[in-house]
């Protein structure tokens, strides 16, 4: 990691990921300006960062800022890696609520969108290949893995089902097996 | 102003915020009960609008908040649903990751970092997924999205550029 990033550098690295999310993939959008072009944290906290973000309440992005923001800055890098988060969005969106309650109308971008959705779908698995390239090595994590997806993604189990399954056999398996200090 | 409108929205959203396990897609169910059956803030119609167009706008796709506190209360309920969605989970995310900092060197988390790394990548395999069924993508849409991951894993041109000629693709009709 290089210097610890100011105020300002949160949000607008932050405001930058939400920008960049047209269309989807948040997660994908954070890891590639986080881990990849900031080189802020590693993959491996990246990740770990991201499954709690996800197991605690809250909306996984908004809580992925606060999670890197206090790491940097404490409370005040909180606040303006989520201020740049949602800033702009949230500017959009009540331009988006006053044009579609005024007029009753979904602004025509449908298409626009299905082409940046495809392409967010696509960010998202090459995720999956660049992280599990260097995560999935091994029976038990790739067992760990599709397990997971299995769950999750085609059977639809909540979260939480899927955690508190599978949680224990991974940090059995991952539990570091030399003798303490 | 209506006061009683924006405490209602405060306390709604920041029940909601707790209540959002798993992320804010989980209380959806609940905040379509809530805003359309009970305080009757938007119809069931213009409930689906929002949440399609949160979706696909920019940004964390909690904002569909955002659009309900301003048809139930204008902007300042807009603000109002928004912070108070944020404010409680964060707070909670906050404490913990001050706890994951001080364990920096403990054994919970270095088997945290280690076990959940293949859970992590499977459960972004499962929103891939259901990004891909929620959009109902085409044959032709998903060639495109084959077409991007390989771009996206061999090469590094910028993924913006990517996104946004995936979007013209999109808008001349092809997919």
């Amino acid at each position: 990691m290089s210097e610890r990033p100011s105020l300002t550098a949160l949000a607008r690295t932050f405001n930058q990921i939400a920008l960049a999310s047209f269309g989807g993939g948040l997660s994908a959008w954070s890891r590639e300006i986080l881990v990849v072009k900031k080189q802020w944290m590693e993959d491996g906290e990246f990740l770990s960062a991201v499954t709690m973000c996800r197991i605690l309440p809250g909306a996984n992005q908004i809580n992925l800022a606060v999670f890197v923001g206090v790491k940097f800055r404490g409370i005040p890098g909180a606040l303006a890696a989520v201020f740049g988060l949602t800033l702009v969005p949230v500017l959009i969106v009540l331009a988006l609520a006053y044009f579609y309650f005024q007029f009753h109308q979904v602004p025509a971008v449908a298409g626009i969108l299905k082409g940046a959705a495809a392409a967010a779908v696509a960010l998202t698995l090459s995720m999956v290949f660049k992280t599990g390239k260097k995560c999935l090595v091994g029976l038990v994590p790739l067992l760990l893995f599709l397990a997971v997806f299995l769950m999750n993604g085609i059977f639809r189990w909540p979260l939480l089902a899927c955690l508190s399954l599978l949680a224990p056999l991974a940090l059995a398996w991952a539990w570091p097996k030399k003798l303490k200090p | 102003m209506n006061l009683k409108t924006l405490l209602q929205l405060f306390l709604l959203f920041s029940s909601l915020s707790i209540l959002s396990i798993g992320g804010g897609n989980t209380v959806l169910p609940e905040m379509h009960r809530k805003t359309v059956d009970d305080h009757g803030w938007l119809t069931d119609k213009q409930f689906a609008d929002v949440f399609a167009i949160s979706q696909a706008a920019p940004g964390p796709s909690i904002l569909i908040v955002t659009m309900i506190g301003y048809k139930a209360a204008g902007v300042p309920g807009a603000l109002l649903a928004t912070i108070a969605m944020m404010l409680p989970a964060g707070i909670l995310v906050y404490l913990v990751s001050r706890v994951w900092a001080r364990a920096k060197d403990s054994p919970a988390r270095k088997a945290i970092e280690k076990g959940f790394a293949p859970l992590t990548v499977g459960l972004i395999l499962a929103s891939a997924w259901i990004m891909s069924k929620a959009a109902d993508q085409s044959w032709q849409a998903y060639l495109l999205t084959g077409v991007c991951t390989l771009i996206f894993c061999a090469t590094k041109i910028n993924p913006l550029i990517v996104v946004a000629t995936a979007g013209v693709i999109g808008w001349l009709g092809w997919l």
